[in-house]
């Protein structure tokens, strides 16, 4: 019966999809207000028949009702309760309705605190966002029915997967959906601004928030998604270059170039056709993203493997919707008014030069995932393409960006003075190059990349701080004057401060991990010591364990620093129900400095194991990096200018009519 | 007219994309499938111990001169049950012989397996270590090549056979081969 | 059709057995292969660092090196022999891509097909450097342009400076 409510709320939500695309756009050409106005209440609704029947999908999960099909091959009645949640986001079908509902709540967000837009961009933005909620209910109901019944009731089901069963990975598709779909959202702002013909500072205000919030929350879910490869996945990697690893990164990578664009737009009313083009471009790739996972065009640990006639109908709604948007960008942007001038060497000639970067950077990744099945499809050659390409292409064209980042923001609005800005950096560099020579000294043998990574991620680290300190005048001004300026500087500076910081640190992270990893895999005895660098570690034999649904052998190892007690280590392999093959739970000790991880293998003899200990040198700093780069944006995104609003002008806007 | 191109650019891009992600999506597209990087080069050589020491060992001369198959099989190996009738009805249709190496598995377990099963084999090799399948480029079983009369491998399959492949690829290349 | 279906998943489910995936049902290989690390730690460190640029042919995401699957054992002690045995790392390759293709680098080779691939990151970023260049000769020369003051514009300057002007020390 719930299943049913489920379906039909979705049916209702379809139909509301189709009146919530076609009247308000309508109603904005023609000025009829109630029609625009049926915006903001289809949103609403959308969001509660959506919700409905989420909720439904969850209560089945959460009944163990195995009449549903979804239900019977995702979950277990011996599954732990929050895995059986997390298992309605753990399928194809249940994604997809997680996905509508992200859009749905976006549109209602816009619907509800969007009261200060004008009525007509507000209406078109809604109906574009209704269009896509049209265009994946279609798919939904037509091809993946999440409430698809399976009769008769099996009595039990089919588990979901093991590795799914963990707590990173059951919030790692909502954060990221959140950031995919977010960018929805912006995507509508953009074509209602084409369909508008008008892109101003104003504009930029009002996007801005929605590029903050899918921005923020997509770098969460990537983090996430690292994190949890690489304490689930058993030998420390946190990011292999996967089709689908790319297919989150490359909206991240211009989700970062649309949000400096907006800014730019924002305060000098100036590169307004890249940041339309860069918010169209943004959705694009959430939507290759959904195209890859889902049409099995690529194979992926993360794909759901599934028939080529879904991918056909992704495909299509991919077509359609950039096609449409680049055909409206082809024929209006031209006629956008063009922004304000400024010098090459200036905060916006920087962010320029931010924005190719980043373009081409996104454009080595595209080359890159998609060139196997180019290939396969045009040749017939098989190629892979892995690490080790993106490391001679992406990793370089980095470089310069990290470089760069440390310097725009010294650089003013519109006429910089690059020198100095320069002089200024100059602690920075010189500490930088010290910390590089340092690293150089200290571990021979390594590649360039390991010091120059460090050294990178320490000038921008630096850079950042002494923007921040050349903004509160530390040290030339009194403490009194220093601590005002810093209580009054914009959260959106202070945003940028922690997001900058953040990325410095998580590159120090990324570097330290990949460069000096050390890796040690013995067959140890119960008894047994190894010693890696100043830790030794005493294999203390294997016992089993239990858990709600599986069996595991739990190995301890008492490990000493510097002769000195430090921690015991319990690595399992588990066993689960129905699945046949066992999973590794490595165990970790962290510290800033580095993880120790060690990994418990098949047995090697009747006494003995394959045991796998790492040393992972500034991983932490990974982690804390991401995290205050989601940090800095949820500062920003608590701006005071974003919770006011722009001043209302609606009588001019009235009298130039759109 | 330079701006006009620039504005032009993505939709030529989505149409490039959209070409190749079409083709891409063509429904006998495996898209985990390796193309096998022996077609059209000659067999390669191994010197394997067979499950009936009398007959000799299996080397590339047992081929020599006939159009031959060669079947990648192992006794733990489900598909591989699926797809034996189906070489029995290869050899018989097709009077071509089937040369059966078996992968990575115990001597006594072939044995037991061919025993239930049945042998389509003319003989069947054992490949303990499966280094000679990987010289194969096998990736895993079942797993079936067709060669010429000269030795050059013709056709790999990896996957099981099934009917519709047996008609409409395998019978008529053994028939052109054959001539 | 049905029967073709079938036989594919069980023969995916044979892949994702190996891979250490859950599959619907399959069998364990008999013969599983043990790894053989080399005595020598250089060699052994040398065989390691050529694996991880080994693709997995079955779990195809992973190194040789990462992989749980038993054939990329096999592919391990087969790199590690030919290590001990004197091979140069082009060599391994080489007898590599000659059984599996060039799938089986991580790290594309440079030739004929993936010539676009590896020259197109390079081009693009040329080009977008020449954008670049090509923009801030324009954006300056236009600055330029907006900055001075026309004769016109510079005469009614000057009248309104001269009509305001005040001998006194003006307002503040």
């Amino acid at each position: 019966m719930i299943a049913e409510i489920g379906h039909y709320a979705l049916v209702l939500a379809f139909a509301l999809a189709l009146a919530q695309s076609v009247l308000p756009m309508v109603g904005a050409a023609r000025g009829i207000r109630p029609w625009m106005a049926f915006a903001r209440t289809a949103a609403l609704a959308q969001l509660g028949f959506i919700g409905l029947a989420f909720l439904a999908l969850v209560a089945c999960f959460m009944r163990s009702d195995f009449s549903v099909l979804a239900v019977y091959e995702h979950s277990h009645s011996q599954q732990p309760m929050i895995y059986k949640i997390a298992a309605t986001w753990g399928n194809h079908e249940g994604s997809l309705l997680l996905w509508v509902l992200i859009l749905a709540l976006f549109g209602a967000l816009v619907a509800l605190f969007g009261e200060n837009l004008p009525p007509r961009l507000k209406a078109r933005a809604l109906s574009v966002q209704g269009m896509i909620g049209f265009a994946f209910l279609a798919f939904m109901l037509f091809t993946s029915n999440p409430f698809a019944r399976l009769v008769p009731a099996p009595l039990e089901g089919q588990e979901l997967n093991p590795l799914l069963q963990d707590p990173g990975l059951a919030m790692h598709p909502p954060m990221l959906y959140l950031g995919y779909v977010g960018f929805s959202m912006t995507f509508s702002f953009a074509v209602a601004a084409l369909i508008e013909g008008r892109v101003d500072a104003a504009w930029a205000r009002w996007v801005r928030p929605w590029t903050l919030l899918a921005w923020t929350t997509l770098t969460a879910g990537i983090v996430l998604g690292a994190h949890w490869a690489y304490y689930e996945l058993g030998w420390g990697g946190w990011w292999s270059w996967d089709p689908v690893e790319n297919a989150s990164f490359m909206p991240w990578l211009i989700g970062t170039a649309l949000l400096h664009c907006e800014t730019v737009v924002e305060k000098r009313d100036a590169l307004k056709v890249w940041t339309i083009l860069l918010a169209i471009i943004a959705f694009g790739f959430s939507l290759i993203g959904t195209f890859l996972v889902r049409s099995g065009i690529i194979t992926s640990v993360h794909a759901f493997a599934q028939d080529p006639a879904r991918g056909l109908f992704i495909l299509a709604i991919f077509v359609v919707a950039l096609g449409g948007s680049f055909g409206l960008f082809a024929w209006r942007a031209p006629a956008l008014q063009p922004g304000g001038l400024f010098l090459p060497i200036s905060r916006e000639g920087a962010l320029v030069l931010n924005n190719l970067l980043l373009g081409v950077a996104t454009a080595t990744v595209l080359i890159g995932t998609l060139y196997p099945l180019a290939l396969s499809v045009i040749s017939g050659g098989t190629v892979s393409v892995g690490a080790p390409y993106y490391l001679v292409t992406f990793v370089p064209l980095m470089v310069p960006l990290l470089l760069l980042m440390a310097i725009g923001p010294l650089l003013g609005w519109k006429r910089g003075d690059l020198p100095g800005a320069l002089q200024r950096l100059a602690v920075a560099g010189v500490f930088a190059v010290f910390v590089a020579g340092y690293t150089l000294h200290r571990e021979t043998g390594t590649s360039i990349w390991a010091p120059l990574g460090i050294a990178v991620g320490v000038w921008l680290a630096l850079g950042t701080v002494i923007e921040w300190i050349e903004r509160v005048k530390l040290f030339r001004a009194r403490p009194r004057d220093n601590w005002n300026r810093a209580r009054h500087l914009p959260r959106a500076a202070y945003g940028m401060t922690l997001a900058h910081l953040g990325l410095a640190i998580a590159v120090i992270g990324m570097t330290g991990s990949s460069a000096w990893k050390v890796e040690s895999v013995q067959v140890m005895k119960p008894g047994d010591s190894i010693t890696i660098g100043r830790y030794a570690y005493r294999f203390d034999g294997v016992m089993p364990a239990r858990g709600p649904n599986y069996l595991a052998e739990r190995g301890t190892f008492t490990v000493t620093k510097d002769g000195k007690p430090y921690t015991v280590l319990y690595p399992e392999r588990r066993q689960y129900e129905v699945q046949e093959s066992p999973t590794t739970e490595a165990a970790i000790q962290s510290s800033l400095s580095g993880d120790i991880y060690a990994v418990i293998g098949d047995r090697a003899g009747p006494d003995s194991w394959t045991v796998r200990i790492y040393h992972q040198p500034l991983v932490p700093w990974l982690w804390i990096g991401g995290a205050l780069m989601a940090l800095g944006g949820l500062t920003s995104l608590s701006d005071r200018r974003y919770r006011i609003g722009v001043p209302n002008r609606l009588p001019v806007v009235q009298a130039t009519g759109a | 007219m330079n701006k006009r191109l620039f504005y032009l650019l993505p939709i030529v891009l989505l149409g490039l994309f959209g070409v190749i992600a079409w083709y891409g999506l063509a429904p006998d597209r495996d898209p985990s499938a390796l193309p096998s990087a022996l077609i059209g080069k000659p067999v390669p050589g191994f010197n394997l111990a067979t499950l009936d020491p009398g007959s000799g060992g299996l080397t590339p001369r047992d081929f020599a001169g006939k159009v031959t198959v060669v079947n990648f099989f192992a006794s733990w190996c489900v598909p591989c049950k699926a797809e034996h009738p189906l070489l029995f009805q290869l050899a018989k249709d097709y009077q071509v012989p089937i040369y059966g190496i078996a992968f990575q598995d115990k001597t006594e377990d072939t044995e037991r397996y061919i025993r239930e099963m049945g042998s389509p084999y003319s003989k069947i090799g054992l490949d303990q270590n499966g280094r000679t399948a990987i010289d194969f480029g096998v990736t895993g079983v079942p797993e079936t090549f067709i060669l010429d009369k000269t030795g050059i491998i013709r056709y790999r399959l990896a996957q099981p056979i099934d009917p519709g492949r047996l008609a409409g690829e395998i019978g008529p290349l053994l028939k052109s081969l054959a001539q | 059709m049905m029967l073709r279906a079938v036989l594919l998943v069980l023969a995916l489910a044979g892949a994702a057995l190996a891979c250490g995936l859950p599959p619907p049902a399959a069998a364990q290989q008999t013969i599983r292969t043990a790894d053989q690390p080399l005595a020598d730690p250089a060699l052994e460190a040398r065989a390691r660092a050529l694996m991880r640029e080994i693709r997995c042919v079955v779990c195809q995401s992973q190194s040789i090196d990462e992989s749980d699957a038993d054939i990329a054992a096999n592919l391990r002690n087969i790199v590690r022999e030919q290590i001990a045995a004197g091979k140069s790392e082009a060599e391994i390759r080489d007898y590599l891509v000659a059984r599996y293709g060039d799938f089986v680098l991580m790290k594309p080779p440079f030739n004929r097909a993936t010539l676009v691939l590896w020259v197109a990151p390079f081009a693009l970023a040329l080009v977008a450097l020449a954008a670049v260049a090509f923009g801030w000769r324009r954006r300056a020369g236009a600055v330029a342009a907006a900055r001075d003051l026309s004769g016109a514009e510079r005469a009614r300057l000057n009248q309104m400076l001269s009509e305001h002007a005040d001998p006194g020390g003006g307002r503040p």
